[in-house]
């Protein structure tokens, strides 16, 4: 009974977000505002980190950029903030968290493409 | 028209605004409330309103409340509450509802508390306890001494002890409206509310605005 009501309240999933899995390469696109003006914004990496739970679920991307700094960025599933994600290719991963990724840079730092 | 209401705890969620922040929410099942009397200070020597909340079998309700309800032809409410208010528009019978609230608003919440049962002195007072080594044994959350020597002699009154905690009432100050269904009879207020899912909570204008 609680459970409906709440689900009444809450945001709806985004059609435009495709289940992901840890490892995947994605893109997201995200609206930033800009004065008056809005764009969009990609952000492009690794899927390090999945939280599922409907409508706090969220999701971590890392992506190394310039001079091989990390950087991480968590996306709130539900956000209207969230314009889609194009995930571009899987990977192979043993793990649900890949907090490893932090320590591991250059060529031990790629994953192994999973072709299904 | 009288800022007060008497709802049912749902739980809590997040939800985003326009710009997409996300605001911690609980959400409040309040409403449709009755007046059921109105008190003046010519009968009962102050004048408050009545309300009653939560229509239920009438065997949920003792003899009295029904008699009470039944006289104002109104349904069994099991849930009854006084807001003491000079206001005098309001008639027994008026319908209060969420739209007594606009989002944007700043509101108190009365409840009760969970019970926590007879409760240690580091869960009760925030007491820090001691240390688990450095040889210490069957000490950690011990509430150490509680008073002096000689002088005083005695353990000053009122020294925080282990005891019972929870359950008792509690009010959130100036929580803000972030929605109102009237619809459904839903009101979302940021922030924490006192007591379990499904309790009785009381919604009223802020008083420190």
């Amino acid at each position: 009974m609680s459970d409906q009501i709440m689900k009444a309240v809450e945001a709806a999933a985004n059609p435009k977000i495709p289940a992901l899995q840890p490892g995947d390469s994605v893109s997201v696109h995200v609206k930033i505002k800009e004065g008056e003006r809005e764009r969009i914004q990609e952000f492009k990496g690794t899927v390090i980190r999945l939280r599922k739970g409907g409508n706090e679920s969220s999701f971590t991307v890392r992506r190394v950029a310039s001079n091989g700094i990390g950087v991480e960025r968590t996306f709130l599933m539900r956000s209207p903030r969230l314009d889609k994600v194009v995930v571009e290719r899987h990977n192979i991963v043993r793990r649900a968290q890949l907090y490893f990724m932090r320590e591991r840079t250059g060529k031990s730092a790629r994953l192994k493409q999973k072709f299904d | 028209m009288l800022k007060g209401l008497l709802g049912r705890k749902i739980g809590m969620t997040q939800i985003f605004d326009e710009q997409g922040v996300a605001s911690p929410v609980t959400i409040i099942e309040a409403g449709p409330c009755f007046v059921t009397q109105v008190r003046t200070p010519e009968t009962e020597g102050y004048s408050a309103i009545q309300l009653g909340f939560s229509e239920s079998h009438p065997k949920k309700l003792t003899g009295g409340e029904l008699g009470h309800l039944k006289a104002k032809d109104l349904p069994p409410l099991r849930v009854l509450r006084e807001f003491r208010t000079t206001e005098n528009d309001m008639k027994v019978g008026d319908k209060v509802t969420v739209e007594a609230f606009a989002v944007g608003e700043r509101v108190d919440v009365i409840g009760t508390s969970k019970g926590k049962g007879f409760a240690g002195v580091v869960k009760r007072h925030n007491f820090n306890g001691q240390p688990k080594t450095h040889g210490a044994s069957d000490r950690t959350r011990a509430p150490g001494s509680s008073g002096s020597g000689t002088t005083p002699g005695r353990v000053f009154r009122g020294k925080r002890r282990s005891g019972h905690m929870g359950s008792e009432r509690v009010t959130m100050q100036g929580l803000r409206v972030i929605l109102v269904d009237a619809e459904r009879n839903l009101i979302g207020l940021r922030g924490a509310v006192p007591g379990p899912k499904g309790g009785v909570v009381v919604i009223q204008e802020a008083r420190k605005q």
